[in-house]
């Protein structure tokens, strides 16, 4: 089980990857928007999508979960 | 003169203008989002009036809303600081339509610079010099492969109504191209709302030199000095300064003249500036696009000719003739901006929170224009700019040593920030040696 967290404080801006989805190191599941800047959210461990916790349009904090991959 | 001014913008450059409208005694006021309420600018402005939330869409963007906050309080006239509204000739139609002056260029002039494709087109008839590139708007892949081959790589792919560095990006060959078009279309749409690229020549060492203009409300159109704003990072700068180290006198002559030639091919009046690209082996030069409004980075130009470029832009837009005399203008000594961000000094990544530690550095030739203080919030709505640290010197030896001793002596405690950056930045040897491109900061920060 992996969790990946959010870097910084943002908006979500676009959700890519959905629960159930197959992912490879380096997909992105998120785009998160910060200080006019985009900023993809890379997974690191392969695996199944088991649970997305943010969506479009959210503010995610420093240390916010955004996915579970099982 | 000008009686009041609404400043149609925030942080640092909405304070900037504020204090010299008060200083002029013009009323200033301010607008302000949800998230911007407790900042410094809010405060100083004699009025300030809530415009909406944080979003910039429904805020600083949302002319609507600045228009009836211009009326509510009787305000004369507009001035847009930089970003946001500031170069969107709709905007400062519908600003003089509604009877407000307007702080800045005609908006047909705004319209004619803003699109770079245009703006290329005109520069080269009115015989500045520019890089091979497209005439026409590229709008699908397959035309641009095309166009690459006829322009050579490698290219630089850019939005032809874009700014800020946003979508940029270079390819050496069509692989490349490929993969940098469709991020160029997609930025560019949703950033600009228009799907038009245009293709360049990329000139890979090259430095990033600008010349600050002011057209004056007789016509005439002056040259006031150039800017190296070569250290960038993505596309953005991140330290400028003047004169640069890299133009000698007879380039640096050719370039101002240019620029007075460009912005009398549009009329142009007041603050602007002409942004080239300078190949500083080969003594060359050539036109990148206008900036048709107030620059970031303006500091270091009033630093040496000791002007006031914003009292400037309010005599022209009343009309008025300017405060100096255009003929006895001398840039004294060597100045430095380094923009303090919001960010990691690493991977430059954004890094957005609640200042609990504010403390500027003073001292001889140090200037701090900063759009924050202690107990505020940089929130992630808006860009990274916290703070613009300048500093004069005699010379660049004692600009560098101003810069280093300041560097050292801001504190920021809360959010990120680059001041670890600028620390390295000024003790490397290529800045140091002033012998530098627009390759520095990649090279400082190696993947």
């Amino acid at each position: 089980m992996a969790e990946v967290r959010a870097e910084m404080v943002a908006n979500v801006w676009k959700v890519i990857a959905a629960e159930g989805d197959h992912v490879d190191d380096g997909d992105t599941l998120v785009i998160l928007e910060s200080m006019k800047m985009e900023i993809p959210v890379l997974t690191e461990d392969p695996g199944t999508v088991t649970k997305m916790h943010v969506a479009e349009g959210d503010v995610v904090q420093e240390g916010d979960l955004i996915a579970t991959i099982g | 003169m000008l009686e009041s001014v609404l400043v149609a913008n925030r942080g640092e450059i909405a304070r900037r203008v504020i204090r010299t409208a008060r200083r002029m005694r013009i009323r200033a006021i301010a607008v302000y989002s949800d998230a911007d309420a407790e900042l410094p600018y809010v405060a100083e402005a004699d009025e300030a009036v809530h415009i909406g939330p944080a979003q910039p869409a429904r805020s600083y963007l949302d002319a609507a809303a600045l228009i009836a906050a211009a009326a509510k309080t009787n305000a004369q006239a507009v001035h847009p600081g930089y970003g946001f509204l500031a170069e969107n000739a709709d905007f400062a139609r519908q600003v003089i339509a509604a009877g407000l002056t307007w702080v800045g260029p005609s908006p047909e002039a705004i319209e004619q610079m803003g699109d770079k494709i245009r703006a290329r087109n005109l520069m080269e008839q009115a015989g500045v010099p520019v890089s091979p590139g497209t005439r026409e708007p590229v709008t699908d892949v397959a035309t641009a492969v095309l166009a690459a081959e006829r322009v050579g790589y490698p290219v630089m792919v850019k939005a032809a109504a874009g700014g800020g560095g946003i979508g940029m990006g270079a390819a050496a060959d069509e692989a490349a191209l490929r993969k940098a078009f469709e991020t160029a279309r997609s930025r560019a749409e949703r950033f600009f709302g228009s799907p038009e690229i245009l293709l360049e020549r990329f000139v890979e060492r090259a430095r990033h030199v600008e010349v600050q203009i002011l057209g004056l409300a007789d016509g005439r159109v002056l040259a006031l000095g150039e800017r190296d704003c070569s250290v960038q990072r993505r596309h953005q700068k991140v330290a400028e300064e003047t004169p640069s180290p890299g133009v000698g006198a007879a380039l640096r002559e050719r370039m101002l003249a240019a620029a007075v030639q460009a912005g009398e091919a549009v009329g142009y009046r007041g603050a602007g500036t002409v942004e080239c690209l300078v190949d500083a082996d080969a003594s060359e030069f050539v036109f990148l696009e206008m900036n048709t409004r107030l620059q970031v980075e303006h500091p270091v130009t009033e630093l040496v000719t000791g002007l006031d470029l914003i009292e400037q832009q309010f005599l022209v837009a009343a009309g008025e003739p300017p405060s100096f005399d255009p003929a006895a203008v001398r840039p004294t000594g060597h100045a430095i901006e380094l923009r303090i961000y919001a960010e990691d000094p690493v991977r430059f990544l954004p890094g957005p929170g609640t200042i609990t530690e504010w403390q500027e550095p003073a001292g001889d030739g140090v200037r701090v224009d900063a759009g924050y203080r202690s107990g505020n919030t940089v929130t992630p709505f808006y860009d990274p700019l916290m703070a613009k640290l300048c500093v004069h010197g005699a010379d660049r030896e004692q600009a560098l040593e101003r810069a280093r001793a300041a560097v050292a002596a801001f504190r920021i405690t809360g959010p990120k920030t680059n001041l670890p950056f600028h620390a390295d930045l000024l003790t490397s040897t290529e800045f140091v040696s002033g012998d530098y491109d627009t390759s520095l900061v990649s090279k400082l920060r190696p993947r």
